[in-house]
């Protein structure tokens, strides 16, 4: 039996006591071997905790950045959906003025990128980037279509489900968060490491968005809808507790 | 609970690079670096962004050429807030590049940037013996 991690198991059992998220290393996550730190990470600067970090203004966007349909002559293949949801912080208020980025694949499951050698039709009509600021609700929506699952070679016939990646800026400097998105139900759930190595069940959880009946477009596009939670400042790395 | 994070993976330029983002101060000097993997190799799918606090400004550049990231950052700054993302890595890693030794308190020696030329290089290695110290967060 092989002593090495890296060769173990791709989904580990959950485990809520690991807390929130793994913050260094999960070993079914191949790439993950020689690039997490393996040192003990160093105490944050007190000075960190209430710094702001940088501020984006309505300048930085152009009209249709938040629209992923609408970047080219005509319209990308795919279910149109609408994704939007608000940007809070653990204690439920809103943050205004967030930066959202997004990037995710073509309904083919491939991305508009050099390095995707995915032999899945690139789309003409879909580069796949999108971005907006929130709004005083913290409210952010994006227009696109629903991303295929793409295979990945980090384990034997290895799959990514569907999903949406999400860049933010809060409003603190310790705010900033880079995650994903993912679609309810997805059957891919149970063997995919990285979405696993969110090993609480709980967390792993707010990165499933859900479907959206109510703001679903008659006769043009499904909707789902995605919160996300932002860090609240202050003394960082305070356990999770039960609501 | 707080959104967890998950990682930039290989693509992120399609959403995070679609313009140069790297010149903090158009009057300042070049701050440049190879991000490295454990085994000294460089990795070429990572992303890097800078944040003067003082000066409150801000950029980020993508490692694509060989896992070199450049910035024009300003001359003023004693030093500058550090992100590292990369495939491979499930959170981002804060670190801190000062810019000058005698700005660097004691125990951050490391994250002092050397004088290269008439610009500062800083690596940041993520791991070994000469790992960049990075920041709980």
């Amino acid at each position: 039996m092989s002593t090495d991690p890296y060769e173990g198991p791709i989904v580990l059992p959950d485990d809520p006591s690991v807390g929130p998220e793994v913050q260094v290393d999960y070993p079914g996550y191949r790439s993950t071997r020689w690039r997490a730190p393996k040192r003990p990470l160093m105490t944050m600067p007190e000075e960190l905790h209430a710094l702001d970090g940088p501020v984006f203004g309505e300048d930085a966007l152009g009209e249709l950045d938040n629209d992923l349909t609408r970047r080219h002559e005509g319209e990308p293949l795919g279910e149109r959906i609408v994704v939007h949801g608000r940007v809070l912080d653990e204690d439920g208020r809103a943050v205004r003025g967030a930066l959202v980025e997004v990037w995710q694949a073509n309904a083919a499951g491939r991305y508009d990128h050099q390095v995707d050698d995915h032999p899945a039709p690139l789309d003409p009509n879909f580069s796949g980037a999108g971005r907006c600021l929130t709004d005083d609700e913290g409210r952010y929506r994006f227009v696109t279509v629903k991303p295929g699952a793409y295979p990945w070679r980090n384990h034997d016939n290895a799959w990514r489900p569907a999903h949406i990646h999400f860049s933010l800026f809060g409003r603190l400097f310790t705010q900033r968060l880079v995650t994903q998105m993912y679609f309810p139900g997805d059957p891919l759930f149970p063997y995919d490491p990285i979405f696993n190595s969110v090993r609480d069940p709980r967390s792993r959880e707010l990165l499933v968005a859900g479907f959206d009946l109510e703001h679903t477009q008659p006769e043009w596009a499904l909707a789902y809808e995605w919160d996300i939670v932002l860090g609240r400042g202050g003394p960082a790395a305070t356990p999770v507790e039960d609501a | 609970m707080r959104t967890p994070s998950q990682t930039v993976g290989p693509y992120y330029a399609i959403g995070l690079c679609r313009r140069p983002d790297n010149e903090l101060d158009p009057k300042g000097v070049e701050l440049s670096g190879t991000l490295l993997d454990g085994r000294g190799d460089p990795i070429d799918d990572g992303l890097v962004e800078v944040w003067d606090p003082v000066g409150r400004r801000w950029g980020r550049c993508g490692t694509a050429d060989g896992g070199r990231f450049e910035f024009v950052v300003p001359r003023d700054a004693t030093h500058l807030e550090v992100t590292v993302f990369a495939r491979g890595l499930l959170r981002h890693q804060l670190t801190r590049v000062y810019l000058r030794p005698e700005a660097a308190p004691d125990g951050y020696e490391r994250l002092v940037a050397e004088q290269e030329g008439g610009g500062l290089r800083f690596d940041i290695r993520m791991q070994g013996e000469n790992a960049t110290l990075f920041f709980e967060h």
